[in-house]
């Protein structure tokens, strides 16, 4: 049973980073019609802005910060004017193959430009361990898990019940009458992928000390995080974070009690399922279109 | 004459003398791994490889010509590899060095061996000399060298009667994961867990769990280096308090690095350290940090002194030719004392595979810690 609740709590925690991701997909998609298949990349970005921060003496927190501030700029302001405004109006289709893209570029750029190989990354939460009746925790562990809740929680308060947040929902729900209502709407998508940018800054805060600071740690994550934000609701927040702890539960489940080797095969499997019962995800809605 | 002109004779100058010095120089290849899982692998041999050349050719070159070396990375894919070594061969070089992953090394050394070129390995996987290839020669213990002595500490001084093995799924996994089965049956020793894991896998929750519950006297882990450091940090996260041995990669520095602390107390089997007691083995690992501003790992030493094995042979053969080399290179002894750049004696059978002094090393405040020298079977 102690194994059983053990494998539970590092799912839960694996799966929190999978949520992190997965509410930026969630919030391009919602706010903006974007699917960002360099969600991955944006996470390992800042990871290597931190070390990098961190390499001039900078403390972690303090690296985390400057990290956020330049990723708002690069990965927020530069990604929407520089890919999404331009080929938006073109539909979908340009979109996700620029993002693939990009993915690609980022991924190289990193990998010539710096290094392949793997770096360590401090972890903000130290390496300490508790011991609770006989399960072993790790502060991380926790600290992550508390972490993503967090943040999750935050960004659907800020939606939810402020001005702002209120007015990016309205342009998610119709950009037109947004603008009627006086609404700006290019800001309001600009703090989308602002906020999408922060979320990636602190997905590669917590998910770092563990995957290890590498060009391609955002390969599996964006895999994992897509297939958690369909499983949970592409047009929900509180499905990310949903979709994303089911993915990392029943990953670590399956590869201690059926067999490590198809340990990557579970979230395909649930994706699949997902897709063919019940297409709008758990918490998603269905939204009825004219053609 | 315009400046065109003179522009045009100069550049043609250029040319015909750097291609003088292509012709006069011994052209090797090196394959490695550059990037992808086997990154740390490859990058530590290339430049291992760079500090002997350099080196060499200061003090004149081999039979008085400078070694000439390209890099080329292989991605740690298998496919590409194959298609580097037929690009070696097509380029005529002398040897080649590479790749490191006993995989790729698999597949691209029937490209060597069909054009009859000198191929250097650090791949360890047993199968690598066990096809009667009579072109690879390598750079480090084979795996059917390494692990009876591995099994040898498990059984004698730590008295385990049980084993878990966590090892990762390709050919160098698999063939360490064989032979040291093999081994552990033969001195009385039970495998009571055989964990199969990904290469580059993330999460070792599950895999350590199985070895946990497994309730063996000992955790044998032989994985690549991304992967022993997430194993060891996961062992030290479930608190897993069984001996934790490996062989090589498990104390490599690299893996020290990125597990931290997780990697105190880990134990392996080590056929080169930068920390053995060797005054040549310290004076190499002084100027290799001077070069590359870090300490460099087994794969370093691989590449440095794969180098100078070739040196040694070439000058036994005493001329640059293939047949002789690898005549050479067959009953090929040498001794530190005569060449300083092997940096400990080495000497090679009819298969390329190589003896010398190796280290039992644990993991002591981050740094290895050498418990024990094992001698070389065939002592000089």
């Amino acid at each position: 049973m102690t194994d059983f609740i053990q494998l539970l709590l590092s799912g839960t925690a694996t799966g929190a980073i999978y949520a992190l991701a997965a509410l930026g997909f969630t919030l391009l998609w919602q706010a903006s019609g974007t699917i960002n298949f360099a969600q991955g990349e944006f996470v390992m970005l800042p990871a290597f802005m931190m070390l990098g921060f961190n390499a001039l003496g900078l403390p972690l927190l303090a690296s985390f910060v400057f990290t956020c501030g330049v990723a708002v700029l690069v990965l927020g302001w530069g990604f929407k004017r520089g890919i999404a405004d331009p080929l938006l109006r073109f539909g979908m289709m340009p979109i996700v193959v620029a993002t693939l893209g990009l993915s690609i570029a980022m991924r190289n750029g990193v990998r010539a430009g710096y290094s392949a190989e793997a770096q360590p990354f401090p972890s903000v939460f130290g390496e300490g361990l508790l011991q609770v009746g006989g399960l072993t925790v790790t502060v991380a562990d926790l600290g992550t898990l508390g972490a993503a809740f967090l943040l999750v929680a935050g960004t659907q308060a800020f939606l939810a019940r402020t001005v702002t947040g209120r007015a990016m929902q309205a342009v998610a729900q119709n950009a037109d009458s947004a603008t009627v209502l006086g609404i700006d709407v290019p800001r309001m998508v600009f703090y989308t992928f602002a906020i999408n940018a922060v979320l990636a800054c602190a997905a590669a805060l917590l998910v770092t000390p563990a995957y290890l600071a590498k060009f391609d740690m955002g390969e599996g994550l964006a895999t994992k995080a897509f297939f958690a934000a369909i499983i949970g609701g592409f047009n929900n927040s509180r499905g990310a974070l949903l979709g994303g702890v089911i993915v990392g539960v029943s990953e670590n489940l399956a590869a201690a009690y059926v067999s490590a080797a198809y340990k990557d095969a579970v979230a395909l499997v649930l994706f699949m399922g997902m897709i063919l019962f019940k297409p709008q995800g758990l918490l998603g809605r269905k939204i009825e279109r004219k053609v | 004459m315009t400046p065109m002109h003179r522009t045009l004779a100069a550049t043609a100058l250029w040319l015909a003398s750097s291609l003088a010095v292509a012709q006069n120089a011994i052209r090797i290849a090196s394959l490695q791994e550059l990037s992808g899982t086997g990154a740390t692998v490859g990058t530590n041999f290339r430049n291992g490889m760079d500090l002997a050349i350099k080196e060499i050719n200061a003090s004149g070159g081999v039979l008085g010509k400078p070694i000439q070396v390209s890099h080329s990375d292989t991605q740690s894919n298998p496919g590409v590899a194959k298609g580097l070594a037929q690009k070696a061969v097509d380029d005529d070089v002398f040897a080649v060095f590479g790749p490191g992953y006993s995989g790729s090394m698999a597949v691209s050394m029937s490209e060597t061996r069909r054009a009859q070129i000198p191929n250097f390995t650090g791949a360890e996987a047993a199968a690598i000399t066990a096809q009667g290839n009579p072109y690879v020669f390598r750079t480090s213990f084979g795996q059917a060298s390494s692990m009876p002595k591995v099994a040898r500490y498990i059984a004698h001084n730590l008295k385990a009667k049980t084993v878990a093995v966590i090892f990762v799924n390709n050919d160098f996994g698999k063939g360490g994961r064989d032979m040291v089965t093999q081994a552990l049956a033969g001195l009385g020793v039970k495998v009571v867990a055989d964990i199969s894991t990904d290469p580059g896998k993330l999460d070792f929750a599950a895999p350590v769990l199985q070895a946990r519950q497994s309730n063996a006297d000992v955790v044998f882990v032989y994985t690549n280096e991304e992967e022993a450091a997430r194993a060891l940090r996961e062992i030290r996260k479930q608190g897993l308090s069984k001996p934790i041995v490996g062989e090589t990669v498990l104390t490599g520095q690299k893996v020290i690095e990125l597990a931290g602390e997780a990697a105190n107390g880990a134990v392996a089997h080590i056929g080169l350290s930068v920390d053995a007691p060797v005054p040549a083995m310290r004076a190499f690992r002084a100027k290799f940090e001077k070069a590359y501003g870090y300490i460099p790992d087994h794969n370093g030493i691989k590449g440095y002194t794969g180098v100078y094995v070739m040196k040694a042979a070439l000058q036994k053969a005493g001329k640059l030719d293939r047949a002789a080399f690898v005549k050479a290179m067959h009953s090929l002894k040498v001794s530190a004392a005569q060449e300083p750049g092997v940096l400990m004696d080495v000497s090679f059978d009819d298969k390329g595979d190589l003896d010398r002094d190796s280290f039992l090393v644990e993991v002591q405040g981050g740094k290895q810690v050498v418990k024990e020298v094992l001698p070389a079977l065939n002592k000089f």
